[in-house]
């Protein structure tokens, strides 16, 4: 088993023990990092994986949430239903957005995600009589058999496991070698004979699709939705905790976010000046730390090894 | 259905003016540090709201001097460009080497400091400055009233894109900036100093940021959220214009200034919606803006 293997499954021990602690606090934010954490690697299957800099990935993420709970809540479609419902849907809204957004590369890539994650934002913030405009969705009760904080830590632990390990098996395929080849130069492999847009628009796809499941996860979790979810800095924000952790690691962007929640939720106790202390924190990161935590760490231990 | 009255759309036309011109002053400072140092600064919007909360505080500490308004603009705009300056002096000039996200994301760093900072010294109320006494009244233009002040700001936007227009394509430094934009390397090594051109440019790009933040300062409400909103708008009229163009920034801010203007009268609601989908459409279409050059790297 490889190391990164390992990782998932010590993960996954320790977190399910966590509710044996009882404290409410703790499982609120180990759901939140779980969440938070599939949100960011699933952002980094672009990132890290493909090299595509997204910067509307809150779109996917808030089409999630916004379609599992209003189909809940106003369709009274079952749970399970609904949240397949989202992670398609989102999948879907990602086919047809990164249908034109892979046609330009670099900073026009980046700037045609946004342009549409902010046009989903504009639909969610003024179409009131759907989504509550800027009151946002209220009121999203924990579905059925799973109506208590601890099981629905269960749940997204599991959902969230799945998607790792799903994840995980697609970067390590040839599909995920293609993609990595698309990374480092995707002229050359224009040259060997692959559709290096194709690729690059199921990889976009993939990545919805979880960016959806993490949404519809949150929605829940936060028993409420607001447009803000999808706001430009939404997108910014994941993107930071991916690239705290690690973008060349795929457990890399789970430890940012983690370190991220962790610190928010400490900080956030004593002073509301959160953005000020994350802004450093980016900062500092990217003049000392450019590889990420995970990153650095690695870069450490191949230095120290090579002393030897 | 019924025409509109013609005193009315032409109101309207002038209000757009209006906010195409502070579109402009911001945007153009945006396109400008893009075109030379090839960094999307996401703080540019930080630093328009920083000139607007310096007008602000220097409006409130000139208070018995006469002409204070505009002692206040000069004051406010200059230290925005001082910030500006030694932002890229002492941070963003490590980061060049690095690869494109990084300094988009030190940018980024910046508007979440930024708006910490102003938050944390003039608190999170809304702040208003009065209009300068010089200003104060309205001319009547076809039966109905428009402040006098806006239409010194439409007067003013064109004297400065006029100003730059004539350093950037008349005289040597505008020719070392256009220069720049082109191969810095061939311009280092013919003996410019690069690293100080583009501090320079940094500075001018953020005094024009200030300076738009300092003359909206009467006109709109001085709140946390104005820097996170206006980047986006001046994304939408440099993505429009084309980055780097000077004049596609013009038409950029021309264009989105009347639709948002004239957008709010026909689909009240979706108004906001109609902006990205041309920000959009124009990506599409053409990923280097209507009067933009396409990218030769």
């Amino acid at each position: 088993m490889s190391k990164e293997n390992w990782f998932l499954v010590i993960l996954i021990l320790l977190l399910a023990f966590l509710p044996l602690s009882e404290s409410r606090f703790y499982i609120f934010l180990g759901t939140d990092i779980l969440i938070m954490g599939l949100f960011a690697v699933s952002l980094n299957l672009l990132l890290g994986y493909t090299g595509l800099v997204s910067f509307g990935q809150a779109a996917y993420f808030g089409i999630g949430a916004y379609t599992c709970a209003l189909l809940m809540k106003k369709a009274s479609v079952a749970f399970p239903i609904a949240f397949g419902a989202a992670a398609v849907f989102g999948a879907i809204a990602a086919m047809v957005i990164g249908f034109f957004c892979i046609q330009l590369t670099k900073i026009y890539f980046a700037m045609l995600t946004l342009a549409f994650s902010q046009i989903v934002w504009a639909i969610a913030f003024k179409w009131n009589s759907l989504t509550g405009g800027d009151t946002g969705l209220i009121g999203v009760n924990f579905p059925e058999h799973l109506d208590s904080p601890t099981r629905f830590f269960y749940f997204t632990l599991v959902v969230v496991a799945l998607s790792f390990y799903l994840l995980r098996k697609l970067v390590n395929s040839p599909f995920g070698r293609i993609l990595t080849t698309i990374r480092e130069n995707p002229e050359r492999t224009e040259f060997i004979g692959i559709n290096v847009k194709l690729f690059q628009l199921i990889a976009f796809m993939i990545s919805g699709f979880f960016a959806a499941i993490a949404g519809a996860l949150f929605g829940i979790f936060n028993h409420s939705i607001f447009p803000d979810f999808i706001f430009w800095p939404q997108s910014a924000e994941v993107l930071i905790m991916t690239l705290l952790g690690g973008i060349y690691n795929f457990f890399g962007p789970f430890v940012g976010a983690a370190i991220l929640l962790y610190l928010r939720m400490q900080v956030t106790s004593f002073t509301q000046y959160w953005p000020l202390i994350l802004g450093t924190i980016l900062a500092l990161l990217l003049f000392f730390f450019p590889g990420g935590i995970v990153g650095f760490l690695k870069s450490r231990r191949v230095f120290t090894r090579g002393n030897k | 259905m019924q025409l509109p009255d013609p005193a009315f759309l032409l109101i309207q036309c002038l209000n757009g003016l209006t906010l195409a011109m502070f579109l402009f002053l911001i945007a153009s400072g945006l396109s400008l540090i893009f075109g030379i140092l090839r960094v999307l600064n996401f703080a540019h919007g930080s630093l328009y709201m920083l000139g607007a909360y310096l007008t602000y505080y220097f409006v409130s500490h000139f208070i018995n001097s006469p002409g204070q308004f505009w002692w206040a603009i000069i004051f406010a705009s200059l230290s925005v460009a001082i910030i500006g300056g030694i932002i890229e002096r002492f941070f963003l000039s490590w980061l060049y080497v690095r690869e494109e996200l990084n300094q988009l994301l030190f940018t980024y760093a910046l508007v979440l400091i930024i708006s910490d900072f102003a938050r944390i010294v003039w608190g999170t109320e809304q702040l208003s400055v009065s209009r300068p006494a010089l200003l104060k009244g309205a001319v009547l233009i076809l039966d109905q009233y428009f402040p006098e002040y806006n239409i010194f700001v439409i007067l003013l936007g064109p004297s400065i894109a006029l100003l730059f227009w004539l350093i950037l394509y008349r005289t040597r430094w505008g020719r070392i900036i256009r220069a720049a934009a082109l191969d810095r390397e061939m311009l280092g090594s013919l003996g410019v100093n690069v690293n100080w051109l583009f501090t320079v440019v940094f500075t001018i790009g953020a005094w024009l940021a200030g300076l738009g933040g300092a003359l909206v300062s009467p006109i709109a409400a001085i709140v946390p959220g104005m820097d996170v909103e206006i980047i986006i708008d001046a994304f939408i009229v440099v993505v429009i214009g084309g980055l780097g163009s000077f004049w596609g920034t013009l038409l950029g801010a021309l264009i989105l200034g009347q639709v948002v203007s004239f957008g709010i009268l026909v689909l009240p609601r979706f108004s906001m919606v109609f902006i990205y989908i041309l920000m959009a459409v124009v990506l599409i279409l053409r990923p280097w803006g209507l009067l933009g050059k396409p990218m030769q790297r």
